[in-house]
């Protein structure tokens, strides 16, 4: 094994851990709604969404961040509005995913055009968080903030409007705003994250983590919080693998970052799978407290 | 505007549009009697994810130097299973998102080790029009004759299942059964399309017009019938707009089928408001 | 799958429960259920929730095997009897944009089961037609089924059980959901075809009084286990006390039978 004090020397290495650990985080805690409510396809199509928005920006030579949250935020909205019941909000999500991937594939064939390199493609695709730009920092710390404010200030009225929607409405809760400002809530958190990370990794830190919290955690509000943490494990662990495999012999090529991170989160629900299994009733308790 | 700029020469000639035509026709038919039952079941996730898992497959496939249908087809097959080994329709779009991501995942570990062959593996990614052989034309009509044979078979009871599972299930029909053919039928509507019109846009051809048809139709039969021609209307006019254009398929299909199901939706809102004007609730 | 040749119910009687015992999740649901139906027979399976009553179901229609005892249709293990058996469940909430009418939906029940597609005709369309005329819903037969109310919806289902011509029609509790006008209406209508056609019922609800006075008898659950026979005969504080392993009081409410718990006992089952 390499030397540790080298790894942390590497300033591509500090920069990715410190934006990293902000994001996963996000995305743990915001993920843990996200698969309770059941809606990880909308979860996974915002990650894709905001990958082809940054080849749009990249093409446009803008500043892909905002391009990123803008898109998000629209494409979270209208897949909140275009469908009420589970399988038709899944069919909501298909349709705008469709339509925006439709866009973002234009965009994106067009720039592995114009930029002659598959390099392009594939780190907007699955994630270039060694090569991001260290000056969004501050802006993606901002954005995190208020993505978890949010989340904190809807987290009672969201905990019983997912877990017991007609209870929810009987007690005055606008279960619909509630369900729309989650969305927004959770687009800025895994744009953020495509932005840093491409888009498989947005849709790891965001789902693996928070199903593995689910089947853990005695109730929801913990879970929330394992949830972020073994975001931030996984991130970290998959760093630090990802700068080790550039000396791993045969190859002094490096394994790409999102594939040890997909690896990890997918190894945290395993073992939580093999977790003896709490009595569910225990976690509806706690979470109505 | 004279027909030559919109149906320039070679669009029904050139040899591989010849073999576009029929490639985009047969993908067209598959996904539309697929996507009646992906609409039908709420599988819009699992019509996204199997052809976007299968992508990996076809990048390892490039990897071992092997064929990258076989790749497409074995990864989209696996993926189908995956997503059906829980059961449990509750947690479906859970286990859905963590088996794209496992593929994902190992895609990103296939691409990054074989980046020689990066351009033959992203045109797989938009769909590409140059790329049909006439062989490969021909099984994709295999594969749609397949694919016909097997929603002729499956249609009764995959439609009792999925209207009312319990009834079913009670007369004999396996939910669990019927979930895990369902999803290796939409592998093989993925391993069809994949080529042509790209991984990360050929749900759109499973899910958009079988969305506008069931806002249109009112039995079964009809949603397939309307669900066809929308599909085959939109594959038509990818091609013609690609060739005119050289931009990618995918695109086009993606945006087709939106504005298709777009129009659906306010045609089913206008009839619904003529409609409640005139008749009576019956009591 | 395959579509049975129609045996001759046997002269001993439709269904038949000797011992049978169910355990799920390590739980003792039913525990010793012995009961013996004729054809043509209606009996209400009542019970306070939690009682196994839905288990009951599972294990007649073969979906649960007993941990113990045996089950019998015409005297023949229920999972080859499924074409003699017609089952309407407790919910139908169909998704809104299904395009599919009324008559589409009791079409699944007469071949649905099969591979394959059915080429229409017009024999298949009559049996539909007189499927729907038997609970009274020609009027919305090619109505989009978005548009029908709960109660037409519970009619559409039970004709769909009624059209493949069951001996034994199971209903697990129908009566949720509807108001009680409507509840009269559906118990009436089951009970007069079954009447009809000589069908045995299993219908299953926590609310006894809808149906006292069409039940020939009462399979009474509690605490897995069950009392078996006529309302007079079953509905006594003994009986009931006994099966409940507390004391329970059986009151009569302008002609309605309400079932209080006893005081050492928090739960209490009142019905009205």
């Amino acid at each position: 094994m390499h030397g540790l004090g080298a790894f942390f020397a590497d300033p591509a290495v500090g920069t990715a851990l410190l934006l990293g650990s902000i994001v996963a985080s996000v995305s743990g805690a915001v993920g843990a709604f996200v698969v309770l409510r059941g809606q990880s396809f909308s979860g996974h199509a915002l990650g894709d969404i905001g990958a082809a928005g940054a080849s749009a920006a990249y093409l446009a030579g803008m500043e892909p961040l905002y391009g990123f949250l803008g898109v998000g935020l629209l494409s979270g909205l209208l897949m909140d509005r275009l469908g009420e019941r589970a399988s038709s909000r899944d069919l909501a999500t298909g349709i705008v995913l469709s339509l925006m991937l439709g866009v973002g594939a234009l965009f994106l064939y067009l720039l592995t055009e114009r930029t002659n390199a598959s390099g392009g493609t594939a780190a907007v695709l699955f994630g270039s968080i060694f090569t991001v730009d260290p000056s969004v920092t501050l802006p993606i710390a901002l954005f995190s903030l208020l993505s978890s404010l949010l989340l904190a200030l809807l987290y009672r009225p969201l905990l019983l409007s997912s877990l017991q929607p007609d209870v929810a409405r009987a007690r005055g809760v606008p279960v619909g705003a509630v369900g729309l400002l989650f969305m927004l809530a959770a687009a800025i958190a895994i744009e953020e994250s495509a932005l840093v990370a491409g888009a498989l990794l947005s849709m790891a830190l965001l789902i693996g983590p928070a199903a593995a919290a689910l089947r853990l955690a005695r109730h929801v509000g913990a879970a929330v919080l394992l949830s972020a943490g073994l975001a931030v494990l996984a991130l970290v662990l998959g760093i630090f693998l990802a700068y080790e495999s550039y000396f791993w012999p045969p190859v002094q090529h490096g394994w790409p970052v999102s594939f040890f991170i997909a690896a990890l989160v997918l190894l945290e629900y395993l073992l939580a799978r093999l977790w003896p299994q709490r009595a569910a009733r225990r976690r509806e308790e706690g979470a109505a407290a | 505007m004279s027909t030559a700029a919109i149906f320039p020469p070679g669009l029904f000639t050139y040899s591989f549009m010849q073999n576009a035509w029929l490639a985009g026709t047969a993908v067209a038919a598959v996904s539309a009697l697929v996507g009646f039952f992906v609409v039908l079941r709420g599988a819009a996730f699992a019509a996204h994810a199997v052809p976007r898992a299968s992508f990996a497959g076809a990048a390892g496939a490039v990897l071992v130097g092997g064929d990258t249908l076989v790749g497409l087809g074995v990864f989209s097959a696996l993926s189908a299973l995956g997503i059906a080994s829980l059961g449990a329709r509750r947690d479906q779009s859970r286990m859905t998102a963590l088996v794209l991501m496992a593929a994902l995942g190992l895609g990103a570990l296939f691409l990054s080790a074989s980046d020689a062959y990066a351009p033959e593996v992203y045109a797989l990614l938009f769909g590409q029009i140059v790329g049909v052989s006439r062989a490969d034309a021909l099984g994709l009509v295999g594969l749609l004759a397949l694919a016909l044979i097997a929603v002729a078979l499956l249609y009764r009871p995959l439609l009792w299942s999925s209207v009312a599972p319990d009834v079913a299930e009670a007369r004999g029909v396996s939910r669990r059964r019927m979930d895990v053919l369902f999803l290796l039928l939409v592998a093989l509507a993925a391993t069809a399309a994949v080529p042509v019109v790209g991984a990360l846009l050929s749900f759109s051809l499973m899910v958009a017009p079988a969305a506008a048809a069931n806002r249109i139709a009112r039995t079964p039969p009809q949603a397939m019938r309307i669900g066809l021609v929308v599909a085959l209307v939109s594959v038509w006019l990818s091609l013609v707009l690609a060739y005119d254009t050289s931009l990618p398929v995918g695109f086009f299909v993606a945006a087709v089928t939106t504005l298709c199901y777009g129009l659906a939706r306010i045609y089913s809102a206008l009839r619904e408001r003529r409609g409640a004007l005139r008749t009576v609730k019956p009591a | 799958m395959k579509s049975a040749l129609r045996p001759v119910p046997e002269p001993g009687g439709i269904l038949d429960l000797s011992g049978v015992e169910a355990v799920l999740g390590g739980r003792q649901v039913l525990a010793g259920i012995d009961v013996h139906v004729d054809p043509g027979e209606f009996v209400g399976v009542i019970g306070p929730n939690g009682a196994g009553k839905s288990t009951l179901l599972k294990v007649v229609l073969g979906l649960v095997r007993p941990s113990a005892g045996e089950v019998r249709i015409a005297g023949a293990d229920p999972r080859r009897m499924r074409g003699l058996v017609g089952y309407v469940p407790q919910s139908f909430d169909p998704d809104p944009e299904l395009p599919l009418r009324a008559r589409d939906l009791v079409a699944l029940g007469l071949d649905g089961s099969r591979w394959g597609f059915s080429l229409g005709g017009a024999p298949r369309r009559a049996a539909v037609d007189r499927a729907l005329a038997s609970v009274d819903a020609l009027a919305y037969a090619d109505q989009p089924i978005s548009r029908l109310s709960g109660g037409e919806l519970q009619r559409l289902m039970v004709a769909q059980a009624l059209i493949a011509e069951p001996r034994l029609l199971l209903l697990d509790e129908p009566l949720t959901n509807l108001d009680l006008r409507s509840q009269a209406e559906i118990v009436e209508l089951v009970a007069s075809v079954a009447r009809e056609r000589g069908i045995a019922v299993l219908l299953v609800t926590h609310d006894m009084n809808p149906i006292l006075r069409v039940t020939h008898r009462i399979l009474y659950l509690a605490g897995g286990r069950a009392a078996v026979g006529t309302v007079d005969e079953v509905l006594r504080e003994g009986v009931l006390s006994s099966l409940y392993g507390y004391h329970v009081d059986v009151l009569q409410v302008h002609g309605r039978i309400v079932i209080v718990g006893g005081a050492e006992a928090e739960a209490v089952a009142c019905k009205a």
